[in-house]
């Protein structure tokens, strides 16, 4: 799959990574599936419900997930994507992101390395979830 | 009239990519095998291997997490909606691919390896594990050789001072053929030849609030073995900013103590201390001595803890102090809660980026008295000219006992507001002490009670035995 973003959302997930630092930001995308592309259209930041632990870890709990799915499901949109920042290390899945990971969802990462945003990039698990592939971001122009 | 299931987005592929499947069940356990009997692949997605359903997969009936209800017992009615809800969760590269031992490390390790409670995974974590030491001194020293010997991967070292021969006597990273080389070289020679596999990163300079969070940021553990107050205060933020965990030890003449401060999981140093004492009140080691293996006990005390923190076993310390007694040999143990209202790590914390330490810890904000000096030189030819002159020695009677200026009086600086009525207020008088800044003190009680003509000696009694009379010994 690939995954199509505006040059906004991928701003935007860069400007939440560097405000949240070194804490981890999170949020979901939203937007819609088609033809084997998913097509972000909004972003839905979420406050890291990790409190005891924001430096390194990340959750969006299923409250705040219910409430984006009942707000995208008005204008028909559905989630199909998170985001998250990696404070100081590379925009790669680590054992704990794979671990917790949902299959079809695209995973965006971005790398903020001493307070600045760095690479980004998305990946999706794999059906026997041992392993996270790479995905291709599309971004559009606007 | 069936049960509705309706599924999350990420799991239609598994059900013929369908928004909501009907099935009838009389509670969610039997509800959810029906489910994945239907949709096989749709299994591993929703429980683990142990059959338990996976943390992030949560179960809603009409608006109920299952969780508050009876789980899998929950009843389902015929009209009923169950919806599964994600949680998202994830993080950084924390438990990465460990490296692997090679056979020359697995014989190096062995005692590790048949230990159950490390074995090869932890040993690997040892391997794959940054540890920043703070200091290459009296802790730093048994804590770098320790870690080293323990195969820790990487060890960060932060100094910018020189072996001195004074420092030999409890810094035992360092040898005799070492004094006047940098402490890092030292220190560095001495890791890799206890254990070649381990990579040091040598940071030569003091740390400061302007690259101790770059420093800082790429190790796992930060170990810190300083001396004064301002840098353990900024290790302690920094460390809380950057969410490391900071194994802390400190250490005065017989008595040390240890502790983990750990802001994510329990109270820093700030917790404990929010404010530091006032300058001068605490003497450091070079002012008031330390027995030499009491950095040995607590500098391995601190190694130990930063092993279990790498390992993830035993009870750490965080939230504990370690209060540790050499004369009578006695530990003792306080409880430490997290400060709600810690500046720092508290709920609304006012400390979000590194201050100036050294102006909160008081130094520098007044200057320190100035009053005037005498060279060594200069004294011997004066008080040979003027043998009334009188030279007053204001340190300990345990210094004197060291050595001593042939004709100073011995007045310890603490006894000297008692004791002016000894001394003539009209003759010149110099004041001298170790290393020039006791008598300045001297100086300034003096100068307050009206005396005259009265000087310091510069560098104190160790100018004096280098420039004037070497039978006096250095200490």
């Amino acid at each position: 799959m690939t995954l199509v973003l505006e040059r906004r959302h991928v701003e935007a997930i860069h400007r939440h990574g560097e405000a949240d630092y070194p804490r981890e930001a999170c949020g979901l995308i939203g937007g819609t599936a088609e033809d084997g592309r998913k097509i972000g259209v909004t972003l839905v930041p979420v406050p890291n419900a990790r409190a005891d632990a924001p430096h390194h870890r990340y959750l969006i709990d299923p409250d705040a997930f219910r409430r984006a799915q009942e707000t995208l499901d008005r204008d028909g949109f559905e989630v199909i994507g998170v985001y998250h920042s990696h404070p100081d290390h590379p925009p790669v899945p680590s054992a704990f992101d794979r671990e917790h990971a949902w299959p079809w969802l695209s995973y965006v990462i971005v790398e903020i390395r001493a307070g600045r945003a760095g690479e980004h990039k998305s990946w999706v698990l794999a059906d026997d979830r041992r392993t996270f592939a790479e995905e291709t971001i599309w971004q559009s122009r606007s | 009239m069936a049960v509705t299931i309706l599924i999350p987005a990420p799991l239609r592929p598994y059900v013929a990519g369908r928004g909501a499947v009907q099935l009838e069940a009389t509670n969610v356990g039997e509800l959810l095998d029906r489910l994945t009997a239907e949709h096989g692949a749709l299994k591993p997605h929703l429980f683990a291997d142990d059959g338990r359903l996976r943390s992030f997969v949560n179960v809603y009936v009409n608006d109920r997490d299952i969780r508050q209800l009876s789980l899998r017992d929950t009843p389902v009615q015929p009209g009923d909606t169950v919806s599964i809800i994600p949680s998202i969760a994830g993080g950084t590269v924390v438990a990465e691919a460990l490296p692997k031992l090679s056979h020359e490390e697995i014989l190096r390790y062995s005692r590790h390896l048949i230990l159950p409670d490390v074995g090869t995974e932890g040993q690997r974590k040892l391997k794959a594990a940054r540890v920043l030491l703070v200091g290459a001194g009296g802790l730093g020293s048994p804590a770098a050789l320790y870690l080293a010997a323990a195969g820790v991967g990487t060890l960060g070292l932060v100094d910018f001072d020189v072996v001195d021969k004074t420092n030999l006597q409890r810094q035992i990273l360092h040898g005799t053929s070492k004094v006047g080389t940098s402490k890092l070289e030292s220190a560095k020679e001495r890791i890799h030849d206890i254990n070649p596999n381990v990579r040091v990163r040598t940071f030569e300079t003091r740390l400061t609030s302007g690259n101790a969070l770059d420093i800082i940021r790429d190790f796992d553990v930060v170990a810190d073995g300083t001396d004064n107050f301002p840098t353990r205060y900024l290790v302690n933020d920094a460390c809380v900013l950057l969410g490391k965990p900071n194994v802390y030890g400190s250490i005065f003449r017989f008595e040390g103590q240890a502790s983990v401060f750990y802001a994510e999981e329990g109270p820093c140093y700030r917790c404990l201390y929010a404010e530091p004492p006032p300058p001068g009140l605490v003497p450091s080691c070079a002012e008031g001595g330390v027995l030499g293996v009491l950095p040995g006990i607590i500098g391995s005390i601190q190694a130990l803890e930063t092993i279990k923190l790498i390992l993830g076993r035993g009870d750490s310390l965080i939230g504990r102090l370690l209060l540790f007694d050499a004369l009578k040999l006695q530990f003792r143990e306080l409880q430490l809660a997290k400060d709600p209202d810690c500046p720092v790590c508290g709920a609304h914390p006012t400390v979000t980026t590194l201050i100036d330490y050294e102006a909160f810890c008081g130094i520098g904000a007044e200057p320190a008295y100035a009053g005037p000096e005498v060279s060594a030189q200069q004294l011997k030819v004066e008080w040979e000219r003027n043998p009334q002159l009188v030279v007053v020695d204001v340190r300990e009677p345990h210094e004197y006992e060291i050595g001593r200026i042939e004709g100073a009086k011995l007045i310890p600086l603490g006894e000297l507001p008692n004791r002016l009525n000894e001394l003539d207020g009209h003759a010149e008088i110099v004041t001298h002490c170790h290393h020039g800044v006791r008598s300045m003190k001297a100086l300034e009680i003096l100068k307050a009670a009206g005396f005259a003509k009265v000087r310091s000696l510069q560098g104190g009694i160790d100018a004096w035995s280098v420039e004037v009379d070497p039978e006096v010994p250095r200490y």
